[in-house]
């Protein structure tokens, strides 16, 4: 049993707990941190992207010792149908940086990595450890928690709440509602194993050179998804996802769809001869900006997944996640720093800083991007991919027919799947959800 | 391309390290005669096919084999199909990459 009491409980050992904790520790806090799993790592699932700028921040020479996979120079959107990927590849020399700017990493091994900075830094790191309950005083105010594994209470100033997606404590407490299936998208994948030297030169690598592929069309079979193909040193992260509301509608197995995508003629020859050595599945938060709950109250904070702060058109989450926990942990020192107790009153600068930074302000530029790819899922993702395959095909395959009539018949398939006025209706809807 | 292809989940599953909380279950199906829609779906929805429809007609979980999504949590703990809760701390999946 703990008797003591700490500064701060964060609850949950991902990149926002893990950000979180690590802060509150550096400047002086007695932090301490609860996580379910055996380590931090062994329950977190991502595909995974790590980008460089957010961790710098936190650890700034974490490229010394931080267990990185590949650093990204090249990037490919595939539309694909069922027999073609129309692609849109990004590929610089700049990327080959001394301070690479994006990595793949492995989940397991690099919050293994981030959790061992942050007992570096002084907090106390519980794993095994799944909180069940928040404890509340007379008033209402959050004031600890209790685990299982531990007797009694654990008291804290501030509890933070870095529970993940499907995070139980503050949904549970009120504090939050649960994600709604049309708002949260699941995501399976596998972890294809194959020699280094393979994956270098079935993707055009050289050394520790990293690519990922993003793609959407009928692979996704009409529901709002994607599917993704990331490098790793020795071994392939494929996965995909749609969103919830879809699998219930549409009665699609997540793995049947993995499997069409695995299976795919231009996925195939990437990961032929793989060894599987997992498979795994998480829920992304899609909602955007409309979903973002209220982020702090009396004794509490959250932050990173469970507080849906998750970009979905840039495909970016654990950035977010990471300078939430960043931010919560820098206004929760400064309210500390002057005395002032962890109420709501004091708790808005948390929200305050997040408003003025990167999170919220490109979460709020595509506040209205979730519903339009939800509501017009099959022009997205079935109808046009499929066009712009049959177009492209048209374009490239040298058939005696005169190149006039070829781009008639292009346009016209355009216009007879979904009218002139739906074309326009549809780049109208995107460009000014996009802006 | 309407062939459907075979997927053994059971195969995919198989790789995972799981530490399982013989007896203690963490999701558990409200008893019921005739299931929900939500619980209907998520004989398909689970991505490591936890669900199972009985001789009966009746949706059962068996959660040896969960992956700790929280996909069933979203679909049915609303309609109090099921109860979900994380299995106690270290049992279930542990993953070795995530």
């Amino acid at each position: 049993m703990i008797e003591e009491k700490f500064d701060a409980i964060v609850v949950g050992a991902g990149m926002a707990g893990n950000a979180a904790a690590l802060t509150m520790a550096e400047g002086g806090m007695k932090v301490l941190q609860l996580e379910r799993g055996e380590y931090s790592g062994s329950k977190n699932v991502q595909g995974a992207i790590l980008y460089a700028d957010m961790l710098e921040k936190l650890v700034p020479d974490f490229r010394e010792d931080a267990p990185l996979e590949r650093h990204l120079v090249e990037q490919r959107f595939w539309m694909m149908d069922d027999r073609s990927h129309t692609g849109l590849h990004y590929r610089s020399e700049d990327f080959n940086e001394e301070k690479p700017n994006r990595y793949t990493i492995i989940r397991a091994q690099f919050d293994k990595w981030f959790s061992q900075k942050v007992r570096e830094a002084g907090a106390t790191v519980l794993c095994e450890t799944t909180v069940t309950e928040l404890v509340r005083d007379d008033s209402g105010k959050v004031i600890g928690v209790k685990a299982d594994r531990r007797d009694g209470e654990i008291h804290g100033d501030i509890v933070v709440l870095a529970e993940g997606v499907n995070g139980m404590l503050g949904t549970r407490a009120g504090l939050r509602e649960r994600p709604k299936p049309e708002k949260v998208a699941l995501a399976v994948k596998e972890m294809h194993f194959l020699p280094r030297e393979t994956i270098e030169a079935r993707f055009n690598l050289r050394g520790d050179e990293g690519v990922v592929i993003e793609a959407v069309g009928t692979i996704s079979r009409g529901m709002t998804g994607m599917g993704f193909i990331y490098a790793n040193k020795e071994c392939i992260s494929l996965g995909i996802g749609c969103l919830v509301a879809d699998f219930q509608r549409t009665g699609e197995t997540p793995y049947g769809l993995l499997d069409r995508f695995r299976r795919h003629p231009s996925v195939a020859p990437l990961i032929e001869g793989s060894e599987v050595k997992e498979y795994s599945a998480h829920l992304i938060p899609e909602g955007g900006f409309k979903a973002i709950p209220q982020l702090y109250g009396n004794g509490w904070v959250v932050i990173g997944d469970a507080a849906q702060l998750n970009n979905t058109i840039h495909r970016e989450g654990s950035n977010l996640a990471m300078t939430s926990g960043q931010i919560a942990a820098e206004a929760i020192l400064k309210i500390k720093s002057r005395n002032q107790p962890m109420i709501p009153h004091n708790l808005v600068l948390y929200k305050k800083m997040l408003d003025e930074s990167f999170v919220i302000k490109d979460l709020r530029k595509y506040k209205d991007m979730p519903a339009l790819m939800h509501t017009r899922s099959q022009n997205f993702f079935l109808t046009y991919p499929q066009l712009v395959s049959k177009a492209m095909q048209n374009f490239v395959r040298v058939d005696g027919t005169p190149k006039i009539d070829k781009e008639k018949l292009a346009l016209k398939s355009f216009t007879n799947a979904r009218s002139r006025s739906g074309l326009f209706g549809d780049a109208f809807r995107l460009v000014r959800a996009w802006r | 391309m309407s062939i459907e292809l075979s997927t053994r989940v059971e195969d995919k599953l198989f790789n995972n390290r799981y530490l399982v909380d013989t007896g203690r279950p963490h999701i558990k199906v409200r008893p019921h005669a005739k299931p929900s829609t939500q619980l209907l779906s998520m004989l398909k929805a689970c991505p490591a096919r936890c669900y199972e429809l009985s001789e009966d007609g009746q949706v059962e979980a068996t959660v040896d084999g969960c992956i700790e999504c929280g996909t069933c949590r979203i679909i049915c703990e609303e309609t109090g199909d099921i109860e979900w809760s994380y299995p106690r701390g270290g049992y279930g999946v542990l993953f070795k990459f995530g």
